[in-house]
């Protein structure tokens, strides 16, 4: 019990800094997106795993030797009232601490849902309003706006893709099927439940570098994800010229000139800014594709993986292992 | 039958169409007119406790006013179909990182810079 907890936290701060400061700097990612995907996930879990681990591990350590039975003990000293002679104040606090993390993560979980779908039911009744569907396309709407602009809103069985009456004129028949093979992607993979559960991580978490960080490559590698769905179907160039049409079209918004001085020097790390580098990554990678990682590479990436998940979890339920 | 988003809709239409405020009943004719298919089928039309409802939807979501000052009352739209359009898309190009679960977008906001060399791109290609 007590070198696990010890252990945990290592993994913890591990996963808290450097672990995702060179899987962000990575270039691999690239090469195969999901891969990369599954390893943040398992990073973020095995993150919050230690994190909650450690300090309960820690807490419980005078209380018994494995996890079972520590709790069975604390439970006696919380409701029947048996003597906490062995638990200090220590102790107490490293457990209060766990129950808090662990409710602060759950609680930001559920308010960034609520506040995201919050945000959508707005922004489909509006739409309801203010588009028309298209006559021949299903589950896709149609704005009435000049800006060239695609995107999807996820909603389960009303999910829609919406698209401005700007791209419909700008994109060929070829370009703006390869747009809407990339929207669909990203509601047939359910990308928005990764983006919710990596946006509920950075706003309960927002100072960790992780949380950052992976919510960044989440947003850049659901694009490759749904840029390789279009690529089965069009070719690259397709899909490299609509997705520059798009970016050009929509680049020079009509701002007074003060703000765009002001956007000249954004702040490093801003979100406009990580959007913008998403940008260049996803052109390059279009434009000089790379070979997807070797299969035995892919495999080892899912193992390890696995093996961040299962390492925190056998510390912390299995007992006498260390 | 017409859903209420449906009868939302058309009745935002008519009055995004004229700038003079509508009674309840005057909407209702111009909605049967508009669409004969959009009442009950038997060819009574809608009935205006309906309208009234649908206006009194729109009303909470901000979108119509009421003049009170007279009976019956006379709705307007508080603002065009085209602003309501640039502020959607307002908030769907401006979206950023906290934004982008409640929509995915095909292209994010690009720089300046990175404009240029797509432009670059577009004239070689």
């Amino acid at each position: 019990m007590f070198w696990a907890s010890y252990l945990l936290a290592a993994l913890a701060l591990l996963l808290a800094w450097p672990v995702p400061m060179i899987l962000s700097r990575a270039k691999w990612p690239a090469r195969s997106p999901f891969t990369a995907m599954v390893l943040w996930q398992a990073i973020a879990l095995a993150g919050g795993l230690s994190m909650i681990g450690a300090m309960l591990t820690w807490g419980l350590e005078p209380l018994g030797d494995n996890l079972l039975e520590a709790l069975g003990s604390l439970w006696g000293i919380l409701v029947r009232g048996e003597p906490a002679t062995t638990l200090g104040l220590v102790h107490v606090f490293a457990l209060s601490a766990a129950l808090l993390l662990s409710a602060h993560l759950i609680f930001t979980l559920l308010l960034t849902y609520y506040r995201i779908r919050r945000g959508r039911r707005r922004h489909r009744d509006m739409l309801a309003l203010l588009s028309s569907p298209s006559d021949t396309r299903p589950a896709t709407l149609v704005i009435n706006h000049p800006v060239p602009v695609a995107y999807c809103l996820p909603g389960g069985a009303r999910s829609v893709t919406v698209l401005s009456d700007g791209l419909l004129e700008m994109l060929s028949d070829e370009e703006l099927s390869a747009v809407l093979i990339h929207e669909k992607a990203h509601l047939g993979q359910h990308h928005h439940l990764l983006l919710w559960a990596f946006a509920a991580w950075r706003a309960a978490l927002p100072w960790l570098p992780t949380s950052q960080l992976a919510q960044q490559s989440v947003n850049e590698l659901i694009e490759m994800l749904a840029d390789d769905e279009a690529l089965h179907t069009v070719p690259p160039e397709t899909l490299i010229r609509a997705v520059a049409i798009v970016g050009t079209g929509g680049a020079a918004p009509p701002e007074n000139p003060a703000a765009a001085e002001g956007r000249g020097t954004p702040l490093l790390g801003s979100p406009e800014e990580q959007e913008k580098i998403g940008t260049v990554h996803r052109l390059s990678r279009l434009l000089t594709p790379r070979p997807p990682l070797p299969a035995w590479q892919r495999a080892a990436v899912l193992i390890l993986s696995g093996l961040l998940l299962a390492v925190p979890t056998t510390l912390l339920i299995a007992p006498g292992v260390v | 039958m017409a859903t209420l988003g449906e009868l939302e809709r058309a009745t935002m239409d008519l009055l995004w169409e004229s700038p003079e405020a509508a009674t309840a009943n005057e909407l209702r004719e111009r909605l049967a007119q508009a669409n004969p298919a959009a009442g009950t089928g038997d060819g009574r039309g809608l009935a205006v406790t309906t309208i009234l409802t649908v206006l009194s939807r729109l009303e909470k979501k901000g979108l119509v006013e009421r003049e009170r000052n007279i009976r019956p009352h006379r709705y307007r739209a508080i603002t065009s179909k085209a602003e309501h359009t640039a502020e959607l898309m307002h908030e769907v190009l401006g979206s950023v990182n906290d934004r982008e679960a409640v929509l995915a977008r095909f292209v994010g906001s690009v720089s300046a810079t990175e404009a240029e060399t797509l432009r670059r791109l577009l004239g070689g290609a």
